[in-house]
């Protein structure tokens, strides 16, 4: 009894100790005062010398949290139990917060910088006019491939995908539009498709893959691919440059018959309390400069027309990440399907999973 | 009876150097000047350089140990009486009931557990942040608790109850100097499982903080998407020398002041 | 019997549970009764009772049993050979050191072990056996699900062991049993309580297992714990993800009726 109320006594006085040195710590933060900003982001998506340098600019006292997927961020928006000053959702993510009414419209007023963005980003279907959400980053999904895992071979198609020299070499994402988007593009359907016939023969197309397939993955596929666990990936344009930057034996596609172009967007919730420092705070990631040194640390696709002058030569010329806005016609931004229809899609990516065994 | 001594050291050996190998994979790429646990490309202490300077990091290890040891020992407590609860109901019925809702906790996946609470909390009308985190990892442990501490309190021998009743004891001393000694070993495990449980949650604590408030694992998981920098390896690494050399510093102690434990009441 | 005092423990623990189980419980209750539009309905039961679920159960309930099987049988020696070590208290809190280190963490480790060009492999090309896929493969799955479960299984048993009075074990070794019969007849059914235990504490969350699923087995394994992170965080479909923890709770209170408390004395 002796040693257990020992025990007891001391965590708890450990316990409390720690407890008094936080809140030391958050104070020389001046997190316990009052002119702050609470930003949701992505993990590790954000060059921190910007938020400090952010913070230096305004005198405003940045309240920092992450989040690892769109539906986690909108569930805990959503519950109110924190006030979120700025949000970063992805396109669709932003067509269903809007949908929600948990957004403010942006007051376009107040940022200046916005001129900055390259129009062909701006106006898009997710949200006409950018009446709520401001480009942050951007992509595709495509292919990233190990050419001397393949012999050499070059791939420019999702139909390349069904190839028999391509048995269980093959890392998809864990992502349902994603892969039955692949399905339907293959088939030279809009990735938007809800023509039930049209998704029951994509999905038996992608059964037959299944063989090709080593395995489905998250956030890890960067990992497998840079250390060529599998010679395919079909990846995010961001996760590809992360890759490449580890493996330069890769390459990175966008497929011939079509793909999802994606916008990751700085929001304001409903919720926000300091509506002005979010605005300040969206025109400074518009500056030119910021967006260049962000991209450069992030490593994705800058929306930032300006930005891209101050990016090194042969980034901003790279026409696999910044490819010719032109000739991007049949690069779809997903359409929010409505529930009933995204759970269908769920479900039938659910039984391709069950498939593949 | 020497090889039975030799065959179970070396396979206690074998145990130990499957459970510990992902451990220094770990610490061994924290020192990789490279950027991956992929290619050890030369020695470097940079990412340990960059841990100490993330004063955010440092904030949010300390939240995480103090969620853990606070949860861990209030829901030992509660667990503890949980079990003394159970074990002196007399209906099988009712005892069956109890357990199985117990049990619920574990079974179900962290996700749920995580809604729920969320919703629970904001219902209630408690703010998000450390005191909803201290409460749903105090909640999910309990049961953990329960089960370590049950079994030893089954094995328990009622006899040793009544004769320290016919000796006088009162209701206070027979659960202090005779039930508590007995099921100590079933508390400590029940403490270590729930300190467990508490630093490795991620799904329920993200579901219910906020207010900047966050663990450590709430923090490497939102990493990921961006690929988990060597500077959380070497954290991992002070962490884990940390806990052993409490451990280690902690069990001599111990060893020094008390008597070698026997089977039976403690004086 | 005075067992109106003793009840006054009951009341902390039951206001626990009313405000952590029964409540949360009813809720989860509550939503398996909606679909995704909000309306009443009782389709998420019956989709339930489809090829693609069914198969999910008996998938997930398989590889449950059989990650419960191995660690029992990797735990329970390890368990009886600590507790005949000089500092077991020791040696048992290093036992669970390991996995106060970040799953997350340990799972990219053992990518890194179980990769293509890993540690594993280079080990196999040593011995001349040569490189094995093993990462996505069943095998490499229940590995790691062992791993990480054989703490929750060794703390039971090794109690269970301790409290074990050796002189039983040295009564029928005089009486002249093997040492197979020993094991069998003394030891192990002596110490059952903490077998229950250990495999209650490992068997009910296996079959909720999502994030090495995924990990380490590629999404080859689906359990029914991949479906309802799929339900309640990507596809918002609470409902659905509900009933299938509706479903997962009905077979965790069958699984404890049917290895409970049957013995004596309880």
């Amino acid at each position: 009894m002796k040693s257990l109320t020992r025990f007891f006594i001391i965590i708890f006085v450990v316990s409390f100790a720690l407890l008094f040195l936080v809140s030391r710590l958050n104070a020389t933060q001046g997190l316990s005062g009052g002119n702050t900003l609470t930003i949701y982001n992505w993990g590790d998506y954000i060059d921190p010398t910007l938020i400090k340098k952010f913070e230096k600019e305004t005198g405003i006292k940045v309240i920092y949290q992450t989040f690892d997927s769109n539906e986690a961020m909108m569930t805990k928006i959503d519950q109110g139990g924190t006030t979120f000053d700025v949000a970063v959702p992805s396109e669709y993510a932003v067509d269903k917060m809007k949908k929600d009414h948990m957004l403010i419209p942006i007051d376009k007023a107040k940022l200046p910088n916005l001129k900055y963005i390259d129009p062909h980003f701006m106006n898009l279907s997710f949200d006409p006019n950018n009446k709520y959400s401001i480009p942050y980053f951007w992509g595709t999904v495509g292919l990233v491939y190990n050419s001397s895992m393949l012999g050499g071979k070059k791939l420019t198609s999702w139909n390349d995908l069904w190839d028999k020299d391509l048995r269980n070499k093959i890392l998809l994402v864990d992502g349902a539009r994603e892969v039955m988007g692949m399905g339907l593009n293959s088939l030279h359907y809009s990735l938007n498709d809800t023509n039930e016939a049209h998704l029951q023969q994509a999905q038996r197309k992608l059964a037959t893959l299944t063989p090709n397939i080593k395995a489905i993955v998250g956030d890890e596929i960067k990992m497998l691919l840079a250390n060529e666990e599998a010679a395919v990936g079909v990846v995010w344009s961001g996760d590809a440059a992360e890759i490449m930057d580890e493996n330069d034996k890769l390459d990175y596609v966008v497929p011939k018959e079509g793909s999802n172009l994606w916008f990751d967007n700085m929001v304001i919730p409903k919720t926000a309390k300091n509506i002005d420092g979010a605005h300040k705070f969206i025109n400074f990631m518009l500056d030119p400069k910021n967006a260049a040194k962000n991209a450069e640390y992030v490593g994705y696709s800058t929306p930032n027309k300006k930005a891209m002058e101050y990016l090194p030569k042969e980034v901003a010329n790279d026409k696999r990440f910044y490819p010719d806005l032109n000739k991007t016609e049949n690069l779809e931004v997903y359409k929010n399907l409505g529930k009933k229809m995204l759970a269908h899609y769920n479900e039938l990516f659910l039984e391709f999973k069950m498939h593949h065994k | 009876m020497k090889n039975k001594k030799a065959f179970s050291n070396i396979y206690l050996v074998i145990i130990f150097i499957i459970l510990y190998a992902p451990i220094f994979y770990l610490m061994f790429y924290s020192f990789n000047s490279g950027e991956t646990m992929h290619g050890f490309k030369g020695f470097t202490l940079d990412w340990y350089k960059e841990v100490f300077q993330d004063t955010r990091l440092i904030i949010i290890v300390i939240n995480t140990i103090i969620i853990a040891l606070l949860s861990a020992a209030i829901s030992t407590i509660l667990g503890v009486a949980g079990a003394l609860a159970i074990s002196y109901v007399r209906r099988r019925q009712t005892k069956n009931t109890l357990l199985t809702l117990n049990n619920v906790l574990i079974v179900s996946p962290d996700v749920i557990i995580g809604a729920s609470f969320l919703i629970l909390f904001t219902i209630v009308g408690i703010k998000l942040g450390f005191t909803s985190v201290l409460l749903s990892h105090i909640a999910f442990s309990v049961p953990i608790v329960v089960i370590m501490v049950l079994p030893k309190l089954q094995e328990m021998s009622s006899s040793l109850i009544d004769a320290a009743r016919d000796l006088g004891a009162s209701q206070w001393q027979v659960l202090t100097k005779v039930i508590l000694p007995f099921i100590t070993p079933g508390i400590f495990a029940g403490f270590f499982m729930a300190l467990t449980y508490s630093l490795d949650d991620f799904s329920v604590t993200f579901f219910v903080t906020g207010n900047g408030f966050s663990t450590l694992s709430v923090e490497i998981y939102s990493r990921a998407r961006q690929g988990i920098s060597l500077s959380i390896n070497a954290l991992s690494t002070l962490i884990f020398l940390f806990t052993i050399i409490l451990v280690i510093g902690y069990y001599f102690i111990n060893q020094r002041n008390n008597r070698p434990n026997g089977t039976g009441v403690k004086k | 019997m005075r067992s109106r005092t003793r009840n006054i423990y009951l009341i902390p623990y039951v206001l626990w549970i009313v405000l952590f189980v029964v409540a949360p419980i009813v809720l989860i209750v509550y939503y398996s009764f909606f679909d995704i539009e909000g309306h009443f309905t009782l389709g998420n039961y019956r989709h339930f009772f489809t090829v693609v679920y069914m198969r999910m159960t008996l998938s997930s309930f398989w590889y449950a049993l059989l990650i419960t099987v191995f660690c029992l049988l990797i735990s329970y020696p390890t368990a009886y050979f600590l507790t005949k070590t000089k500092h077991k208290q020791l040696w048992l809190l290093l036992i669970i050191l390991p996995t106060w280190i970040n799953l997350l963490l340990k799972a990219y480790a053992f990518i890194g072990i179980f990769g293509t060009y890993g540690t594993a492999n280079s080990l196999l090309k040593f011995l001349g056996i040569g490189a094995k896929q093993i990462l996505f493969t069943d095998f490499s799955f229940i590995f790691v699900s062992v791993y990480i479960f054989i703490p929750f299984m060794i703390l039971p048993i090794f109690n269970s062991l301790e409290e074990l009075n050796p002189s039983l074990v040295d009564a029928s070794r005089d009486l002249g049993a093997s040492a197979w019969t020993r094991f069998k007849r003394v030891i192990f059914p002596l110490t059952i309580d903490g077998v229950k235990s250990g495999c209650q504490a490992v068997f009910i969350p296996a079959l909720s297992l999502f994030m090495i699923t995924r990990l380490i087995a590629g999404n080859r394994v689906i359990t029914l714990g991949t479906a309802i992170e799929e339900h309640f965080l990507v596809t918002q479909d609470w409902g659905m993800g509900a009933t299938i923890a509706v479903f997962l709770i009905i077979l965790m209170a069958i699984i404890m009726a049917v290895t409970g408390l049957r013995k004596r004395g309880i």
